[in-house]
């Protein structure tokens, strides 16, 4: 089947798709996007989180018919092209990037969070937020500072 | 596999009512874990999505009328204080990003022992609003579950909306799990009390082959609280109780947990939520 939907803004169109395949493969395989990272293929890890008209999901478990018509942001259009967006940036100064697998994922789901909160939010918030991306590297520690210093840039400091 | 992507409920029902071999898909946290891990292929996927009108609720004098497209997220933010048992439930569900697609009707459809809704639709006495082209049919939630991942829809069925009675006493859900985030339960229980009738409601889950209610616990402690809420709660009566809760479950051994260890921690939650339950109740009635 052919799903038409709009992605990073642009409107696209994926031939040949399988009825039963996950929007994360249209984007990976067939649109040539391969920032969402395919890891667990079950909800479990965060690698592939998407924004999905404005809300962030699991892309392989959303199947791809289902976006047919909607809008979907993935992390390369955060920033336009050649540029990074704030959390981007925070994560690479402050040393969250190790292997990288999880950073795709976890940058769109702090985003998320960031753009929802009025200030910068605090340490229970954020792990919470971050429950669903798993990092195997990174011991966390270095991407809560590159969520709170993106916070804090972006929302100033806190209250 | 076909694609079948309704645009109105009526359509919805007409396609289920051709292809009953179709298989609903709302979330997808269940249904696309199943095919990207090729646990078996459905023979249609029917698309819910675009069914507007699934995603509302509305309140029916005393009930909350839960449409089946209503995320976890919408239900903690939207409906958190009027169904706080639920909400409860339905906030330590896998993960954000799961609870922005799972649905209550979802958890419902999967049908599994360890679905965290199961028990505080129990305890509140819930009713699954199921359609077809033949009419809508009102299950009782006690008679919605049929077997391990097993319910009682006919196949050219489907939810349209879970009803639920709005809370008019504390209700309190307790889950084990091996940590604070994505876990399906090693089991799970919840507590609701129902002051204007002086009756108290429960639900076990994962703890038998089918979410159950503790009857039998539940008339013991409706006839033993100080409904005027001037006594405190007897100790003793609370560990009856939680006894009484654990002998409901007929649990088993599984990669989660052993049946002695379900027992003992039902008895546990039992009492505790209860204690929760009444510090609630009685603060209420002093404020
Ligand atoms: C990483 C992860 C963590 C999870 N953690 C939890 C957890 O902590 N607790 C928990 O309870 N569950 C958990 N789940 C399971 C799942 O998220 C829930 O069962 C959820 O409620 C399913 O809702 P859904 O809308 O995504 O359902 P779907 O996957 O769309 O559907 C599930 C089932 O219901 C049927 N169905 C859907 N809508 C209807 C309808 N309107 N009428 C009839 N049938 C219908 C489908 O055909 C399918 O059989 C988890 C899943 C994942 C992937
Ligand atoms: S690949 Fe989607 S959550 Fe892991
Ligand atoms: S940096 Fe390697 S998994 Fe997170």
């Amino acid at each position: 089947m052919r799903v038409n939907v709009s992605v990073n803004g642009e409107p696209m169109a994926a031939d040949d798709v399988w009825e039963g395949e996950s929007l994360l493969y249209v984007l990976r395989e067939r649109l040539g996007l391969p920032g969402a990272k395919n890891a667990c293929e079950q909800g479990e890890c965060g690698s592939c989180t998407v924004y999905l008209d404005g809300t962030p999901v699991c892309a392989c478990l959303v199947a791809a018919g289902q976006v047919e018509g909607r809008d979907v942001v993935t992390v390369e259009g955060l920033a336009p092209a050649g540029e990074l967006d704030e959390v981007q940036r925070a994560f690479v100064e402050a040393g969250a990037v190790q292997c990288g697998f999880c950073t795709p994922g976890l940058i769109v789901q702090a985003h998320s969070l960031i753009e929802s909160s009025p200030g910068v939010p605090d340490d229970a918030e954020i792990r919470e937020a971050l429950a669903g991306n798993l990092c195997r590297c990174t011991g966390y520690e270095k991407i809560l500072d590159a969520v709170r210093l993106a916070a804090a840039r972006k929302n100033g400091p806190a209250s | 596999m076909d694609f079948l992507r309704p645009l109105t409920w009526d359509e919805a029902l007409a396609l289920k009512a051709g292809r009953p071999d179709a298989t609903p898909i709302q979330g997808g946290t269940d249904v696309m874990v199943e095919i990207n891990l090729d646990k078996g292929r459905p023979a249609a996927l029917l698309d819910l999505n675009p069914v507007t009108e699934l995603t509302a609720w509305s309140q029916e004098g005393p009930v909350l009328r839960i449409g089946a497209g209503v995320t976890y997220a919408r239900l903690i933010d939207e409906l958190g204080s009027l169904l706080p048992g639920l909400a409860q439930a339905s906030r330590t569900v896998g993960s954000p990003q799961i609870r922005n697609r799972g649905t209550v009707a979802g958890n419902l459809g999967a049908a599994s022992p360890a679905g965290d809704s199961h028990p505080p639709l129990l305890a509140t006495g819930a009713i699954v609003e199921a359609e077809s082209v033949r009419g809508t049919r009102m299950i009782p939630i006690t008679e919605f579950y049929a077997g391990v991942k097993r319910h009682t829809l006919e196949p050219d069925e489907l939810i349209r909306a879970v009803r639920v009675p709005v809370a008019t006493g504390p209700q309190y859900f307790s889950k084990i799990g091996t940590r604070n985030a994505m876990v399906i339960a090693v089991c799970s229980f919840a507590i609701a009390l129902h002051p204007e009738e002086r009756r108290v409601g429960t639900g076990i889950g994962s703890a038998a082959p089918t979410p159950r209610r503790a009857p039998v616990a539940e008339d013991f402690l409706a006839s033993e609280l100080d409904w005027e809420g001037h006594r405190p709660l007897d100790p003793e009566t609370a560990l009856r109780f939680g006894e009484m809760v654990a002998a409901a479950a007929s649990p088993i051994d599984d990669v989660r947990g052993r049946a002695d260890y379900r027992v003992h921690s039902l008895a546990v939650m039992a009492r505790r939520t209860l204690g929760w339950a009444w510090n609630e109740y009685t603060g209420r009635r002093q404020a």
